[in-house]
């Protein structure tokens, strides 16, 4: 069978892409991938969607995203995509199958960084997480440190207070990427302190975590830092790996696309004809799930003109 | 697939005869979700020369402190009462069957 649209990925960009295309009657699948629904998934109360007065849960929103998408027929599997090749149509391969379609949309997003060293590494899952919500709960009464200067680690160290009685945010410069409001809610909460300018050098410990040794910025000294827990919240990097050698990427991984300015071109369009991509796998700037779900829509909207264009 | 206890764990895991995979898993761990149909997979794909089992680390900490569980999803295959291998984070189906086939 030959879909219309395989949509590649299962957060708000790919949902939405979903939402549109099987509401526009075209053969919809989505391939959710080993992280479905992205990374709303591992936040909490998100309180800048739209419609939610009252806040709503990241990963309610998202599993809420797809029920409204299978009311409208796409088929989802949770299968992660391996390879992408084009010939007449699209084959998509998964570890067990090879699905065809006219269309692709990548909307793989990104996914959590780590700092690179063996220490990390060798502590992963002892002392070392990339998920405050799931191993927050393993640091009852312990003093931890959160790595990183965005909303994601205003968010991780304001959640982990329910469990910690001491937070420590490490940030290697001395301004912050993170919105006012989440910075400012970090900074009112006593249990919560900042050191700024400290880069991370090693995680100190043999079979669990006992400190991190950090190195100030500015004056070059070396201290080390006791802690119980490390959570890393130091930026995603695109997951578009496995797109390699068919659609153009940038040097840092994220997808080209067009975003001309003539409001008449597709702006979601790829180097690849009928392959479109939206959502934080194009976007390294805004980085939001009302954005990422606008620039599906888009796509959704790209991909139907352009099997009309091209006989459906 | 079955849940062990704190109370049910040395009889069903430490002196199970066949290897046991250990889901270590709790409700509020969203990739724990996403964990769990795949060790059922797994569960049905190997059938009775293997057992597989979960454990709410929520419900259950006794077991889950022993082993020094600081993150979710953990699976652990136990053989003979020891653990032979540990995987931290979603994992896939070919790697549990592939660890587990070795050890049967």
């Amino acid at each position: 069978m030959i879909y219309d649209v395989i949509i590649i990925g299962s957060g708000p960009a790919g949902y939405t892409a979903a939402l549109y295309t099987s509401r526009a009657f075209l053969k919809t699948v989505v391939l959710a991938g080993f992280e479905p629904g992205g990374q709303l998934t591992t936040t909490t109360e998100v309180d800048n969607f739209p419609g939610f007065p009252e806040g709503v849960l990241g990963p309610k929103l998202v599993t809420d995203m797809k029920s409204q998408v299978e009311r409208f027929g796409a088929e989802i599997k949770q299968e992660a995509v391996t390879a992408v090749e084009k010939e007449d149509v699209f084959t998509v391969k998964t570890a067990g199958t090879t699905y065809q379609a006219k269309t692709v949309i990548v909307a793989t997003g990104a996914s959590a960084m780590y700092l690179g060293l063996p220490s990390e590494e060798k502590l992963r899952g002892k002392g070392v997480s990339g998920c405050a919500t799931c191993d927050g709960f393993f640091f009852k009464g312990k003093v931890v440190v959160v790595v990183g200067g965005g909303d994601t680690a205003m968010e991780e160290a304001t959640f982990l207070t329910k469990f910690s009685p001491k937070v420590t945010v490490i940030h290697r410069r001395d301004e912050f990427r993170a919105s006012a409001i989440m910075l400012d809610r970090a900074r009112k909460d006593p249990r919560i302190s900042f050191l700024t300018n400290k880069i991370i050098e090693e995680i100190l410990g043999e079979t669990e975590v006992t400190g991190v040794r950090i190195r100030d910025t500015k004056t070059n000294e070396v201290i080390d830092y006791p802690t119980q827990g490390v959570f890393l919240a130091i930026g995603h990097k695109p997951s578009t790996g496995f797109l390699n050698g068919l659609v153009d990427l940038d040097p840092k991984g994220y997808v080209k696309v067009q975003r001309t300015m003539s409001p008449l071109d597709p702006q979601t369009a790829t180097n690849v004809p009928g392959l479109f991509a939206a959502g934080d796998c194009v976007d390294p700037r805004y980085r939001q799930a009302i954005v990422a779900a606008g620039q599906g829509c888009m796509a959704a909207m790209d991909a139907e003109k352009y099997l009309e264009s091209h006989g459906s | 697939m079955a849940d062990v206890t704190d109370q049910t764990f040395e009889a069903e895991v430490m002196k199970s005869t066949v290897p046991v995979l250990v889901d270590f898993w709790a409700v509020w761990c969203t990739p724990c979700q996403i964990q769990g149909p795949i060790v059922e997979d797994v569960a049905t794909t190997l059938g009775d020369k293997v057992k597989v089992v979960k454990l709410n680390v929520d419900e259950n900490p006794v077991y889950a402190q022993k082993f020094g569980i600081m993150s979710i999803p953990t699976m652990m295959i136990f053989k003979n009462g020891a653990v032979a291998k540990q995987f931290i984070g979603v994992t896939s189906k070919d790697v549990l069957v592939g660890e587990l086939t070795k050890l049967m």
